[in-house]
């Protein structure tokens, strides 16, 4: 499948050496000097179509290991690799070119002190303006255990540029708002009745996730990529598994997969519905919220039900499952799902026939295809401006070894009515896919007797119910973690957010919002 | 819109009997392990290390608990030799030391009618799902007298979620301030307690307690819709707090 992505850049860049890693996965790194980075890139993403994953840095005892991770559609995959000196901190940013690695630079820079030539704006991202200068987390240096000494916050933070014109003003929103909300920061800039953009402010939860984890014995990193986002804990600690799994060259038991991949769409259900119930309650129509939450709630006992906890919690494990589940309680939550995906075609019916409902969905957060590509967007929010790309279809994985047959719902409005259909759709094609891995679920063991790692790196990834994530990891020779780097699909949608509030009524601001899906803590990790 | 009033109407009202009658629905609590004087020996090692959060601890020869770390990772149920017992209830909800104080104050029209504010610290957004779920049908506060109010300057209970980052902790200060007198503030699950996973640590604070009052904790990750009430209806002194069994090893006030 590579092949031809190997004749390409053999074609087109003789400079850039290609190799080919085996362990476990195939991995097809291209080495390139700085001074090829950008081009090389820009070819990729703009010319070859590629997707953007995610920016790793890695700090060695000698030198500094960069990794653009590019993937397609068609199942190749990519990784741009730059060294670098360690006294050298400047390197060619790549975010004029490939917009979707703008944010990825500019977490690299906050948390790695390195230097992005030519990106537009660096600094104030991950760590707020409060941090000391020269604060970087994620070097080897720093001592993760430390507290810092309280730095005072500004209350005052604006964006860097903002409308300056009669009658204009900033208006901010958060980082505590509405009734219950996950905290983050918008500030809307108008000039009278419509909000003209708006620009968010996100890593007030920020916990460094990913520096907490190294060191740490991956079983114990397992706790912490279960809880970072606990509304999609299933989806990341299955990308975080499967990194595992790789490394330690890990079979897991066809019985686990299969397990995996029903409660995966358990998993990605309870998301929708729970989207849904927001969606409904954010355009205050009250009985449709009303239903719609008493579905999330079903959804919710049923998870529990089948795996003991209502978010999933302590059920994958590296090298399976962590327990079995007996049939009957498989069909059991199998019937009771269907029973809610009956309610809520129901629930669609009625909604889609509400003319209030529609007016404050139809053409509110537009976002245009190219725009979403740009900003390598992902999931449902990217599937409604017609981006089908689904990591179960596109780089299938574990459970979904042939998915070539998967119906990937798809609309082209780009607009919150388009992705409230995504989610009733996908609904629909989860509920298919749990129906027919129990029909087919073999017997046996569900986890390996050996699930012992030694030293290695690996991406581990899945389609989690907001979009595609993946999990970098590399561990020493007694399994301890030494970088775990997460590119989550709220980061990059997140990223694109602005897209869909521009040019808007205040009064659809927590319905876009709503409409995107979104998960502030998988961005902030 | 008589289309939706026919609908509402319809539906089946979901509604628990909690707090009059005891709720035994199956999936509403994840459960957590009771600390047992029968645990000795090599099982009772065997489950110590077992559990990576530091919620499990050997005392004295005998197995203490302490329920701000617990985390639910499932990873001592049913696997010890000796079976853990396993409570599948919900009122976790504790008074610490000052609550006890502040609940002989209050007065009655405290007790019956409340407006909470929520604040996410950091919270995993588990925990916020638990939360809004309390306005939903299924528990429906409202009924108790509860209600979410969206600013501070009316809240009569801070509901606080998460280790506390960073970044949040101006923010949670600043809303603490601006509530009126009297004032409570509930830390809802382990990592408001205790930190969590999360902290202490270079972006996180070890919970609640060391920056604004706690009045009641509620253990759990995240506490179920029903653990939650249990701690309003325990602020107001509508409820009994959970017995002190479970705070052994851990005198969190």
């Amino acid at each position: 499948m590579q092949d031809s992505l190997k004749e390409f850049i053999s074609a087109n860049f003789a400079r850039i050496e290609l190799q080919e890693h085996k362990n476990g996965q195939t991995i097809l790194e291209a080495e390139c000097q700085p001074g090829d980075l950008v081009e090389f890139c820009r070819c990729l993403f703009c010319d070859q179509h590629m997707y953007y994953a995610m920016l790793v840095v890695e700090e060695s005892a000698e030198q500094w290991i960069i990794k653009h991770v590019f993937y397609a559609p068609s199942g190749e995959m990519l990784h741009v690799l730059v060294r670098l000196p360690l006294a050298q901190t400047i390197l060619p940013s790549i975010a004029t070119q490939v917009h979707a690695a703008d944010w990825h630079e500019r977490e690299a820079e906050d948390l790695f002190g390195l230097t992005f030539e030519g990106h537009p704006r660096l600094g104030d991202f991950v760590l707020h303006d409060h941090w000391p200068e020269g604060t970087n987390p994620m070097r080897s240096s720093f001592d993760a255990s430390q507290s810092l000494p309280p730095g005072k916050q500004a209350s005052d933070w604006q964006p860097i540029r903002l409308l300056e014109s009669e009658g204009s003003f900033a208006m901010p929103i958060g980082p505590i708002y509405s009734d219950v909300s996950e905290s983050a920061l918008f500030v809307l800039e108008t000039v009278g009745e419509d909000v003209l953009r708006t620009i968010p402010r996100l890593f007030y939860k920020h916990r460094g996730i990913e520096k907490l984890a190294e060191g740490q014995k991956a079983h114990d990193v397992l706790l912490l990529a279960e809880r970072f986002s606990g509304t999609a804990s299933f989806a990341h600690t299955l990308a975080f598994c499967r990194a595992m799994e790789t490394i330690g060259q890990i079979q897991i038991p066809a019985r686990a997969q299969s397990i995996r991949l029903f409660v995966a769409e358990l998993e990605r259900v309870r998301h929708h519905v729970s989207a849904l119930a927001k969606l409904c309650a954010s355009t205050a129509l009250a009985v449709a919220a009303s239903q719609a939450s008493i579905l999330e709630e079903q959804m919710l006992r049923l998870s529990c039900k089948l795996s003991g906890h209502r978010f999933l919690f302590g059920m994958n494990t590296i090298g399976g499952l962590s327990m079995d589940i007996p049939e009957e309680l498989f069909r059991q939550v199998l019937q009771e799902s269907q029973e809610v995906g009956g309610r809520l075609l129901r629930l669609r019916r009625k909604l889609t026939r509400t003319s209030s409902f529609l007016d404050r969905l139809q053409d509110v957060g537009v976002i245009s295809q190219q725009d979403a590509r740009a900003h390598a967007m992902l999931g449902p929010a990217a599937r409604a401006c017609g981006i089908s790309m689904d990591l179960r279809q596109a780089l299938p994985y574990g459970p979904y070894g042939d998915a070539s047959s998967l119906h990937i719902p798809t609309e082209q409005e780009g607009d919150g009515y388009a992705r409230m259909r995504i989610f009733f759709e996908e609904i629909q094609v989860s509920l298919q896919l749990m129906k027919d891995a129990l029909e087919t679920m073999p017997k046996g063991p569900v986890a390996a007797e050996n699930a012992d790692c030694g030293a290695g790196a690996a991406l581990g990834w899945s389609e989690a119910p907001g979009g595609g994530t993946f999990h970098w990891v590399r561990t020493d020779e007694e399994g301890k973690v030494l970088r775990w780097r997460l590119g989550t699909p709220s980061f990059a949608n997140w990223h694109g957010f602005h897209l869909a509030a521009e040019k808007f009524a205040f009064q659809d601001f927590p319905i876009i919002l709503a409409s995107m899906g979104l998960s502030v803590a998988e961005s902030d990790r | 819109m008589s289309r939706w009033l026919t609908e509402g109407l319809l539906t089946h009202k979901p509604t628990t009997a909690y707090p009059a009658r005891p709720e035994s629905t199956a999936g509403i609590s994840p459960g957590l392990p009771v600390p047992s004087s029968e645990l000795t020996g090599q099982a009772l090692e065997q489950l110590v290390s077992m559990c990576r959060v530091g919620a499990l601890s050997k005392e004295k020869n005998t197995l203490g608990f302490d329920d701000g770390r617990c985390i639910h990772c499932m990873r001592c149920k049913g696997k010890s030799p000796k079976e853990l017992e396993w409570d599948d209830s919900y009122e976790w909800a504790r008074l610490t030391k000052l609550g006890e104080k502040n609940l002989a104050k209050l007065s009655a029209s405290f007790k019956a009618s409340l407006y909470i504010r929520t604040i996410d610290a950091g919270a995993c957004a588990a925990c916020l799902t638990e939360i809004s779920l309390l306005a939903g049908p299924n528990y429906n506060m409202h009924r108790l007298g509860f209600f979410m109010t969206p600013t501070p300057r009316k809240a009569d209970v801070l509901l606080v979620s998460g280790p506390v980052t960073d970044h949040m902790r101006d923010h949670l200060l600043e809303a603490y301030d601006s509530m009126p007198e009297p004032k409570r503030v509930i830390a809802v699950g382990a990592c408001a307690m205790t930190g969590g996973v999360f902290g202490p640590s270079f972006t996180c604070a070890a919970g609640l307690s060391d920056m604004i009052p706690v009045d009641v904790v509620v253990p759990g990750c995240p506490p179920p819709p029903l653990a939650l009430l249990h701690a309003l209806l325990v602020l107001t002194g509508r409820k009994q707090q959970a017995e002190k069994i479970r705070a052994l090893g851990s005198d969190r006030s």
